[in-house]
């Protein structure tokens, strides 16, 4: 792999991301009312010099192409501007949130790969067997119950029903001047029916996707040749078979990166996690502009990074790839 | 009828209707999804009553009032009246939604696969950007700064969702525009218009069809998380604002949040059993002769 491929694959992620800027830019100005109003948040309360001084700060009253390039300016300093309502710069507002919602994300895609994968390995060794069957129809279900419905009857069943899982926030109070081993584990312990809960619908797809791919696979020579040589079973399904069969997993593992953060959205909101997720769904019910569109920018931009590392790790794993451009 | 060896070739259409018909999870699909939309339009009909008036106990269980069958809510209000009304409006933005988001993905797909080069190149790079952009994040943008009405929430959901129809549209038209009858097409002096709409289109049908199937059930469940959010049209009941009005009392009662999650899931379970089904239908490998 060369290092020319990874600096084009990041310039053009830039680029892209300059292009949520300017997006971000024309929603502003093209929703309703007066743009310093929007800005404001429309909470009713923002006098006349707060608005003169929002006109000033992003140039309103200058033209269109001006102000897009204040716009753009600010942002590459990194001022995403600031929130009225927590009167506080988005980016440091987001930079409290960022880490929740990555560390969500994160588990819920390595719980689902994991489980899933797993899952459509065993179901691809008998096609027609029982856990074959259950693995479509779980597969069926898992695309079609609301995430956010899943958390709640998770919420219920163990709340009132099995209360071993803490089932809203990210930390306990009580453990405040706790010792780091003792946080890390209460948080690990608030972090499992979040990130289970994400990652059902996930587990179902990646299940039959990789259950697919890896009954292709073992129709091949080469695991014919495996099995000939008195491989056993187990080196053949997950060393010769799998690592082949693992390409189309890393290609909608890295598409599906963006559904994941929209499902974190709801997820945070259900489970109160303090995330970015809940961050966009109180600003956007307070109308607080600048704060949801920093937040779209940042959760792009995450996406754009989760692309740049699916693509990179595509061209690892596949060495008929290594070398092109 | 009976199934006799015919020498006229069979259309395609009429064989994967044939297929279709023997799948029997597929019409397990078609008898759910025919009983909920029969239920959401006709429903009221026979059980008549109001799903925003507060007419009983707040917090009645399911099954102990005969007139309230599924309970009431933490108002008081009869939830069965909520999920007959509910329904409507769920499945009309899930299918506009649908509507829209294969109008436009269609129309960049096939302009991007039909003409190739800077059309294609532009075209792929507004979808890569679209695709960037985090759909449901997005959507909740859009509604709240244009204003949620049932028509905003169904455009805001097609512009999200239009990427991966361009994308399936565009490989579909790269692979068919070099097959023979498109040259033949061309030889007799058809026009690049024609070709793209009565000769390409018509043969890349089977997935879109497919894709269309998933795509409303991929809408509704959009629609279902911007009401739940209290995203949607505030006057509009809906399955998913019935669970987002009840979910701060999930603890004292499960069923005002239960039985509209049911629905939707079992509404977007019928879609994805009938898509799956179509799928098999139109896939020559597993058809018998």
């Amino acid at each position: 792999m060369n290092s020319s491929y990874i600096l084009r694959r990041v310039g053009y992620g830039l680029v892209l991301m300059l292009g949520v800027v300017v997006l971000n830019f024309l929603l502003i100005r093209l929703a309703p009312g007066d743009p310093a109003m929007v800005i404001a948040g429309e909470m009713g309360g923002a006098t006349e010099e707060m608005l003169e001084s929002i006109r000033e700060e992003y140039g309103l009253n200058k033209p269109l192409v001006v102000q897009l390039g204040i716009y753009v300016g600010n942002v590459l300093q990194g001022n995403l501007g600031e929130s009225f309502f927590f009167n506080q710069p988005v980016a440091s507002l987001i930079a409290q949130r960022i880490g929740p919602t990555i560390l969500l994300v994160i588990t819920a895609q390595i719980l689902s790969i994991l489980i899933g994968v797993f899952l459509g390995v065993i179901a691809a060794r008998k096609p027609n067997g029982v856990m074959s069957g259950f693995v479509s129809v779980f597969a069926t279900i898992g695309y079609a119950v609301p995430v956010f419905w899943t958390g709640i009857m998770l919420i219920i069943l163990f709340a009132s029903v099995f209360p071993i899982f803490p089932v809203e926030g990210m930390q306990s109070v009580r453990l405040r001047g706790a010792d780091v081993f003792t946080k890390t584990l209460d948080i690990a312990h608030h972090l499992i029916l979040p990130a289970f809960t994400l990652a059902i619908i996930y587990l179902a797809q990646y299940a039959r996707l990789s259950r697919a791919s890896m009954l292709e696979v073992l129709g091949s020579d080469y695991i014919r040749t495996a099995r000939a040589k008195g491989a056993a079973e187990k080196t053949v399904l997950f060393k010769h078979a799998l690592r082949n069969a693992a390409l189309p997993i890393l290609t909608v593992a890295g598409l599906q990166f963006g559904n994941l953060i929209s499902g974190a959205l709801l997820v945070e909101t259900v489970f109160n996690w303090p995330g970015m997720g809940r961050l966009a769904f109180d600003s956007i019910l307070r109308r607080d502009y600048p704060t949801i569109m920093g937040v779209l920018f940042f959760a792009s931009a995450m996406v754009v990074v989760a692309n740049i590392l699916t693509d990179i790790s595509y061209r690892w794993a596949d060495p008929r790839l290594r070398g092109k451009s | 009828m009976t199934d006799t060896p015919d020498y006229k070739a069979e259309s395609p259409a009429r064989e994967a209707w044939r297929m279709f018909r023997r799948n029997v999870p597929a019409l397990v699909g078609v008898v759910i999804l025919s009983f909920i939309v029969l239920a959401t339009l006709y429903g009221t009909f026979f059980y008549a009553g109001d799903p925003y008036n507060v007419v009983w106990a707040p917090h009645e269980r399911p099954g102990v009032t005969p007139e309230f069958p599924l309970g009431t809510d933490y108002l008081g209000r009869d939830i069965l009246a909520g999920m007959l009304t509910g329904g409507g409006p769920t499945l009309a933005v899930g299918a506009a939604a649908a509507a829209i988001t294969m109008v436009i993905g269609i129309t960049l797909g096939s302009l991007a696969g039909f003409y190739g080069g800077w059309v294609d190149n532009l075209l792929m790079r507004i979808t890569e950007f679209f695709q960037v952009l985090p759909a449901l994040l997005f959507a909740m943008v859009l509604v709240t700064l244009f204003s949620p009405s049932l028509w905003t929430i169904a455009i805001a959901i097609g512009v999200v969702s239009w990427p991966q129809t361009a994308r399936l549209t565009r490989a579909e038209f790269l692979r068919i525009k070099e097959l023979e009858y498109v040259t033949a097409a061309r030889a007799i002096g058809a026009r690049n218009k024609r070709i793209i709409w009565k000769v390409i289109l018509p043969n890349a049908m089977p997935p879109l069809i497919v894709s269309a199937t998933l795509t409303i059930g991929i809408a509704i469940l959009f629609e279902a998380g911007l009401s739940f959010l209290g995203l949607g049209d505030p006057n509009v009941m809906s399955w998913g604002l019935m669970i987002g009005a009840n979910r701060d009392y999930i603890l004292d009662a499960w069923w005002p949040v239960t039985f509209p999650g049911l629905a939707i899931f079992f509404t977007v379970f019928a879609v994805s059993l009938i898509g799956d089904g179509l799928n098999d239908a139109f896939n020559p490998k597993l058809r018998e002769r």
